[in-house]
């Protein structure tokens, strides 16, 4: 199975692991990305995430496409949610499922990078002192882009 | 006409999460960003930021077809 979405609701990422679970595999690998309290050096006290949708589930579709091709991935989940988000909330999660490890995990790292790169969903940042920005990858500092 | 789709950073520079822009047969992802950054707030965006037509990214000299699905794309910050 393969399936990516973008949702408005809380993620679950324990029902990822549960939709890609099967005795054929051996190896789930897990990525959840949360809403960290600090950007940048500022400190943030919550995220909006927007997106233009119907675009970003294509571009997920996408990557599901070639996370098959180059990792013969047996099974993934993936989820973005958009909206108002506080701290610790997750934002994103990825479960991939294979006979083994390497590839799962491999699988992962590959979605999630790819998501960075081109998924089109923003951030607007919102910070202790009152002040809004939109987040920038392309001009990040320090630890921002790691 | 062509709509043009903008968000996040774009929409608020530009004042609207929409354009309209009038098309001429000819007319490349290029010759609209160049008519976009001609708009009052146009110069918050590079000079080559991405677009997308159709919900694909597309190049510079890219021809656009009357209908497309027209976005430009802010840098994505999604993860």
């Amino acid at each position: 199975m393969k399936r990516a979405a973008v949702v408005t609701r809380p993620i679950d990422p324990g029902a990822l692991i549960a939709e890609v679970q099967s005795p054929e595999f051996g190896a789930i690998s897990l990525f959840v990305g949360t809403v960290r309290d600090v950007n940048d050096g500022r400190s943030v006290t919550g995220l909006d995430y927007s997106g233009y949708v119907a675009m970003a589930e294509s571009e997920l579709a996408a990557i599901l496409d070639e996370a098959a091709v180059n990792f013969g991935i047996g099974a993934i989940a993936i989820e973005h949610r958009i909206g108002a988000l506080t701290l610790g909330d997750v934002s994103v999660a990825i479960a991939s499922a294979h006979a083994h490890r390497r590839p799962a995990i491999e699988c992962t790292r590959f979605v999630i990078e790819e998501i960075k790169s081109r998924v089109p969903i923003w951030k607007l940042e919102h910070y202790v002192d009152g002040a809004r920005e939109w987040v920038d990858p392309t001009r990040a500092v320090g630890d921002a882009a790691v | 006409m062509m709509t043009v789709q903008l968000f996040a950073s774009y929409a608020e520079a530009l004042g609207g999460s929409t354009l309209q822009i009038p098309y001429e047969n000819g007319t490349r992802v290029a010759d609209l960003v160049r008519s976009i950054r001609a708009l009052p707030g146009g110069r918050s965006l590079p000079p080559s930021p991405r677009v997308a037509i159709n919900r694909k990214f597309a190049a510079a000299d890219q021809l656009i077809r009357n209908g497309d699905e027209i976005a430009v794309i802010p840098p994505v910050a999604g993860g």
